[in-house]
């Protein structure tokens, strides 16, 4: 199957008065799971924001097609609806909802179907599992007083839960210990295993990717993608970091 | 599905009231000429069989509502005229005790509110208001059984417990207080009574649901409930009003008397239509040991004073207070809260949040009193306001008067926004902005909902989200 599911050309997105992406490309097809690393700065989250439609980042120009859509003509939940996912670095915390409430919410104003309390327990007990989170998780605020991998680990939760299409995960793995990577990891390769989804990885670090199948990787400095390839660039960073793709010596 | 979101962005202006505005047409056996005059307040009076002592009050608190001033420091309420104001209007029903017996058009407004089946499900007892009387009345045999009085005030004022009403009535909020206090006090129909015996614990919160129906009327229903020596009970008080153009007055009054050891918890969320005074006192005192928790959602109404006030009178008295307040388009809501503190050891725990939209006016009022007697006194003030969009005003006005060292007194208050990062959190989950912001408003009120029981911090949810509707467009 090579169906394409994403379709980014040539984006230029400005957050503020900066450019941020100065011509970005990415194909992603289903089933796949695409990387994209680089230096601080480089552009990495902000891809990500402007695929889901963050107000803050301005896309200047150049397109999005995802399922043969136009992504610039949806608004923020109008994605969410087509399948596209984003986990977030900094989850937001809102009192008054409960983790379980906010999930089941989502998914009726996603599908418009109402969902059946017994059935959505269910899913969401055994997604807890997936993640060694404790069940009294489901019925506290959302995001509030958790620690960060708690955050991260209910973001994963959420992915599980509304079985996007495409998801995002920018920096999943930033601040979590090797226990909470490893459970982390577990959460995505149970996503994975979805071959009708695909999954882009943002990451500055490479060890949640030593425990998951990898597609494509991509190098992204200073809002270009300037190499790309397969598993094994992955392992090339790590034994030389991001040095050799500096902008002056990026030839592509 | 994504028809529909953008067809919910094209709403603008007011909100969608339908379902609470809904009225029958007015069935008044009796209804007295508009103005008020000494004439008027005996035929009240008359009708009402009032006790010879009550027919004096009346007359006494007409002559002093002449005297009194309107106040002048909060907002305006020069679109109220008083001589325009029908001051009572009864429905043609009786007393009842079974719902079967209710008149048809009165029991159907009751059902479109929900009213039986709240007491189906949880409520000890309903005593439901249809205009100025007591339409429909039953507590559940069970809180009878313990002894527990609750019954609509004019017949407790011929019964077992006159002398304890005629004890006890306006003496907590006398009609010198301020010029709608005596008003209250000159025309006041309707309301509850509630006694809990010493001791007895009424496990289920008791009702009383509470609209207007005529076109002009006032309301006026005065609800007195003491609870004796360690005694608990939860009162809960819900209001809708059907919306009309011509000014309406609320001028209701609550007086709680909560005895040594003793524990009230009183709930309330009132949902005026939008052209409503609401001016309303509401006042407590505590004895040694005893407890009074307010939890007060305001919603509705064209202007709202509202300042419920907790006199701690005994040693080691608490108060609780905890309350939201929703003001929208063309309304100025005026609330906040009053606590004295009278003996020592007493303390007080104010928790409030205000939420203003679409240019509409909340002002957080609270006055904190201790006297010299009161040491070792505790008090903690925070509030909080949320405004919508940058038209919607928020103010809030502390005052303290500390007469002791020996105390610790603290405020706090903050005015924050809906952090768009939160709504783009919430909507990249695939919630549309509407509910997005409708979650973390409701969210925002959770002081309130958590105290309530589970269908009125639904009803309440449910408000926040007709009340946020049309805040994009």
């Amino acid at each position: 199957m090579s169906e394409t599911l994403l379709s980014v050309k040539d984006l230029h997105v400005r957050v503020e008065d900066k450019e941020i992406l100065k011509g970005f490309n990415l194909e992603v097809k289903k089933g796949e799971t695409h990387v994209i690393m680089g230096p601080n700065g480089a552009g990495k989250s902000t891809f990500g924001n402007a695929l889901m439609g963050n107000p803050a980042y301005e896309v200047t120009s150049g397109e999005m097609f995802f399922n043969g859509k136009n992504v610039l003509d949806l608004g923020v939940n109008e994605r969410a609806s087509e399948g596209l996912f984003m986990s977030f670095q900094n989850p937001l915390e809102v009192s008054g909802i409960s983790l379980s409430n906010f999930i089941r919410t989502a998914l009726e104003q996603r599908t418009g179907k109402r969902i059946r309390l017994w059935d959505f327990r269910k899913e969401m007990k055994k997604a807890l599992a997936v993640l060694q989170m404790d069940q009294s998780y489901a019925d506290r605020d959302l995001n509030v007083g958790f620690s960060g991998g708690e955050k991260k680990k209910a973001e994963i939760l959420q992915l599980l839960m509304l079985k996007p299409t495409l998801a995002i995960l920018d920096e999943t793995d930033s601040g979590l210990d090797v226990d909470a990577v490893r459970t982390v990891s577990a959460g995505i390769e149970h996503f994975q295993a979805d071959k009708d989804s695909a999954l882009i990885i943002i990451t500055h670090s490479t060890g949640i990717l030593s425990s998951l199948h990898v597609d494509a990787t991509h190098i992204l400095v200073d809002g270009q993608i300037v190499a790309s390839g397969d598993a094994s660039l992955v392992d090339e960073i790590n034994a030389n970091g991001f040095a050799a793709y500096d902008k002056e010596d990026a030839a592509e | 599905m994504a028809d529909n979101v953008k067809k919910d962005k094209t709403f603008v202006d007011d909100i969608d009231r339908e379902m609470y505005d809904f009225r029958f047409e007015e069935k008044d056996v009796y209804r007295v000429d508009e103005g008020l005059t000494p004439e008027i307040v005996n035929k009240i009076s008359e009708e009402k069989n009032d006790p010879e002592w009550m027919h004096q009050f009346r007359l006494k608190s007409l002559e002093i509502y002449n005297k009194k001033e309107i106040p002048n420091w909060g907002p305006s309420i020069d679109g109220l005229n008083m001589d325009n104001i029908v001051t009572y209007v009864r429905p043609n029903t009786k007393m009842h005790a079974e719902w079967d017996e209710v008149p048809d058009d009165i029991k159907e407004t009751f059902e479109r509110l929900g009213i039986p089946k709240a007491e189906r499900e949880s409520l000890a007892g309903v005593g439901a208001q249809y205009d100025s009387e007591l339409v429909y009345h039953n507590v559940k045999e069970e809180v009878a059984a313990q002894g527990v009085i609750y019954t609509d005030l004019e017949s407790a004022m011929h019964g077992e417990y006159a002398d304890m009403i005629q004890k006890h009535f306006m003496k907590l909020v006398p009609p010198t207080d301020h010029k709608f206090a005596a008003l209250h006090g000159a025309v006041w129909s309707g309301g509850s009574f509630v006694y809990v015996p010493p001791g007895v614990s009424v496990e289920i919160p008791l009702q009383s649901y509470f609209r207007l129906n005529a076109p002009g009327a006032g309301q006026f229903e005065h609800t007195l409930i003491i609870v004796d020596e360690g005694a608990y009970l939860h009162f809960i008080e819900g209001c809708s009003a059907p919306k009309y153009n011509i000014a309406n007055l609320h001028a209701g009054c609550v007086e709680l008397f909560v005895g040594r050891n003793a524990t009230l918890r009183y709930s309330t969320i009132e949902n005026w239509s939008k052209n409503m005074y609401n001016l309303n006192t509401k006042r407590a005192i505590c004895e040694e040991g005893g407890k009074v928790e307010w939890v007060s959602g305001s919603f509705g109404s064209h202007v709202s004073y509202l300042y419920p006030m907790s006199v701690l009178n005994g040693k080691g008295a608490r108060a609780e207070f905890t309350g939201v307040t929703f003001a929208g388009r063309g309304q100025n809501l005026d609330t906040g809260c009053k606590i004295v503190h009278n003996a020592p050891d007493t303390s007080s725990v104010v928790n409030t949040r205000s939420i203003s939209k679409s240019g509409g006016i909340s002002t957080f009022r609270s006055s904190v009193v201790v006297n010299p007697q009161a040491e070792n006194t505790k008090s903690s003030v925070s509030c909080q306001s949320l405004m919508i969009d940058s038209e919607s005003r928020s103010d809030t006005v502390p005052a303290m008067d500390i007469r002791t060292d020996k105390c610790d007194i603290g405020h706090e208050a903050k005015i924050g926004r809906i952090s768009d990062d939160a709504v783009f959190y919430l909507m990249s989950r695939g919630i549309s902005e509407e509910e997005a912001r409708a979650l973390i408003v409701s969210g925002f009120a959770e002081n309130v909902s958590k105290e309530l029981p589970l269908e009125y911090a639904v009803e309440m949810n449910n408000l926040i989200r007709l009340e946020m509707r049309g805040t994009i467009g």
